[in-house]
């Protein structure tokens, strides 16, 4: 048994605003191997980034981890004073975002960035970090990297400047690399590219990664596992595999069957999740889910299910489970988004309105 | 070869003068840029779309897509080329005639947040285009918002409320109910889903097909997202640099694509689906997509594509758009198909 690099144990975060106790994150537990792809999948507003952030230990103002634990190889991060997150931070571990323009300093050199970050975590002496600016860029594949060291973010189209960030979180060799929704801003094209440079690099230097995303393509591209997120609360996790053929949670099930498929030419209606996701400051009781949930019981509305074991390495919080429900009810799913009486109406004024 | 010229004559015999609803006949669109410079955002495109078809219009950031609904809804002017609407030149259309056209082409837009003025409540949203068009006052006016606002699925009580008080997906279903207010027979989706959670994104896909099929619609569907697209379409258009590469129903430009662009494209595009995954090989394509102040001689894509002849025919024609590969698909590549 390899010891796992992170252990998430019960974390909560957080915000004190106006409004009330926003729970963002929820009593959230996992853990990551070394050399693992985990992915974090929910919708904006789940906890996915909150839960990175609190890895971090990046939480914004007015949030704050108000108890549980982060054991990065076995240290608890919670507990650590500045200095010692700081080291941490970078040496151990390194976040790539979303947007590389708002992460990437506009008035540096990408070269004197990717030597900062370097310098700055003491891992590397100056001369040293200087030599590896070079290496490190032609690693993540930018061309003709002995020019654009000296190019400043601008000049880097947004393809190689997610490059750069990616460089630059790999300058101190971290164990574990964090991607927040790394390819959402880029062209589909070049989306495949930085895709591919992900792999590669897991492949490579083993480095573990948990890719947060919306996109179920993306997860079932790059991880071995996946831990769906809802209302600050991991639902359901398993290996990829068996979570996208034997999804338990119904939100899982309807999450993977609301997207359509490119290698399918239209295969009847998507699945629609009712509803918008709830309100984080006075959350429903119960399951979380259940205002949306189409396969809910009597016991759903009152007590809140725990995470249980559903099959191998499969965890889902439902009393229910979609093996127990069957191809009517799921059909269900797929009704009708208008009234056709409303319709029938509509219909009849709008003949009248072309003779007009 | 045979097979293909004898169906497009038999095509031509039988498509009556009407089947297209918009045709664009060698559409331009320059904009000055910075120092004197012009982008060729749209640089000559020829396409049809046919009545109560989804026309699905793909490709990266800066292809032109956007420019050429603009022009295809008479925003914007075209530099040259025309655009035919129900059988009329848009940029010969004045005043009332021109109104008129207007009626029956609307917009649904990207971005839910800036498409809905936020000092108007959502009753006076949706009733906008009755106003602007003179169709209904009064009560008449109320009730139709509220069937509107109860077609898209939204409470009907809700028409004076404002739009900060609804959601993405809920004003998103305003804009929809917007643009069918006017009773249009064509209606450009312009990123309609792109800036919604995706639980949200299905319901609005779900919407847009249940409103086509009871109200007879037609569709450009314009998006990035080529799964959406290719689940809502029935032909598809691929655009690069101004210019449409391939067009062809929704399984030939997927399973018989002709250009290497749209394979590229169509290839780099995960699937969710881990077993695919596993054995799945993208078509990388090298490098990012040239400006279109300066775009390349010849073809538009050699610079990135994998069977260009360069420096050759690829450097130096630029190719036409003819058919190729299956029926009613064209492609405009020199080595179509050899891919």
């Amino acid at each position: 048994m390899t010891e796992p690099i992170l252990r998430v144990q019960d974390l909560r975060t957080q915000f004190f605003t106006s409004r009330g106790v926003v729970h963002a994150v929820d009593g959230v537990s996992f853990h990551v191997d070394p050399g693992e792809t985990v992915a974090i999948v929910g919708e904006s507003g789940c906890g996915k980034t909150m839960t990175a952030l609190s890895i971090l230990r990046l939480v914004p103002e007015p949030g704050r981890i108000v108890s549980g634990k982060i054991l990065f190889k076995n240290r608890d991060i919670v507990e650590m004073d500045g200095d010692e997150v700081r080291n941490y931070r970078g040496n151990d571990v390194a976040m790539i975002f979303q947007d590389p323009m708002t992460s990437l300093n506009p008035v540096t050199k990408v070269g004197a960035q990717i030597k900062e970050a370097m310098t700055a975590h003491d891992r590397f002496a100056p001369s040293q970090a200087a030599e590896r600016v070079v290496p490190l860029l032609k690693r993540v594949r930018v061309p003709a990297a002995e020019r654009r060291i000296s190019d400043y973010p601008h000049q880097f189209s947004g393809g190689m400047r997610q490059r750069a960030m990616i460089a630059m979180g790999l300058a101190n060799e971290p164990s574990l690399l964090i991607a927040d929704e790394p390819t959402t801003a880029l062209d589909v094209t070049v989306q495949a590219q930085v895709i591919q440079l992900l792999k590669q690099l897991n492949r490579e230097l083993g480095t573990a990664i948990i890719l947060i995303t919306h996109n179920t393509a993306l997860v079932a591209s790059m991880c071995q596992r996946v831990i769906v997120m809802y209302a600050g609360r991991v639902v359901e996790e398993g290996p990829v595999e068996r979570i996208f053929a034997h999804p338990e949670h119904p939100y899982t099930w309807s999450l993977l069957r609301s997207v359509p498929r490119v290698d399918e030419a239209r295969k009847g209606r998507l699945v629609s999740i009712r509803g918008l996701p709830p309100d984080l400051v006075r959350l429903p009781p119960g399951c979380k889910f259940h205002p949306r949930c189409l396969f809910k019981v009597d016991k759903c509305m009152t007590e809140e299910p725990e995470l249980e074991e559903v099959g191998p390495g499969q965890k889902a919080r439902c009393w229910v489970k979609m093996s127990t429900v069957s191809e009517e009810a799921r059909s269900a799913a797929q009704a009708s988004e208008i009234s056709f009486d409303v319709a029938a109406e509509i219909k009849k004024r709008m003949r009248s309105d072309a003779r007009a | 070869m045979a097979r293909q010229s004898a169906a497009t004559a038999a095509q031509l015999a039988k498509a009556p003068a009407d089947r297209d609803i918009v045709r664009v006949e060698n559409a331009v669109k320059h904009y000055p840029a910075a120092g004197g410079a012009v982008v060729q955002a749209v640089a000559g495109v020829n396409l049809q779309i046919r009545r109560g078809e989804t026309l699905g219009l793909v490709g990266e950031s800066g292809c032109g897509k956007s420019t050429l609904a603009r022009l295809i809804t008479a925003l914007q002017p075209v530099t040259s080329g025309r655009v035919i609407f129900n059988g009329q030149d848009l940029s010969r259309l004045r005043g009332r005639r021109l109104r008129r056209v207007r009626r029956e082409m609307q917009i649904i837009f990207q971005d839910p947040f800036a498409s809905l003025d936020p000092r108007m409540t959502v009753g006076d949203i949706i009733a906008e285009p009755l106003d602007n068009f003179g169709l209904a006052r009064g009560k008449e006016r109320r009730t139709r918002v509220q069937e509107l606002l109860r077609l898209v699925g939204l409470n009907p009580n809700f028409t004076n409320r404002y739009p900060h008080e609804f959601s993405g997906g809920q004003r998103q279903r305003i804009g929809i109910a917007r643009a069918l207010s006017v009773s249009p027979s064509f209606i450009v989706c312009d990123e309609p889903v792109s800036a919604l959670d995706v639980s949200i994104q299905a319901q609005i896909i779900n919407l847009l097909q249940d409103l086509q099929r009871e109200f007879q619609l037609t569709y450009l569907f314009i998006a990035h997202d080529l799964a959406v697209v290719r689940h809502l379409s029935d032909r598809i258009a691929v655009m690069y640099l101004g210019k449409v590469v391939e067009i062809a129903d929704r399984v030939d430009i997927y399973e018989h694509s002709q250009h290497p662009y749209t394979k590229a494209l169509l290839s780099s595009i995960p699937v969710p689906d881990p077993v695919v995954e596993r054995d799945r090989e993208p078509m990388l394509i090298k490098g990012e997509i040239p400006s279109p102040v300066n775009p390349p001689s010849g073809c538009r894509f050699h610079t990135r594509c994998p069977i260009a002849r360069v420096p050759g025919v690829c450097s130096e024609v630029e190719p036409e758009l003819e058919p190729h590969g299956h029926r009613d698909q064209e492609a405009a590549c020199h080595f179509a198909g050899e891919a």
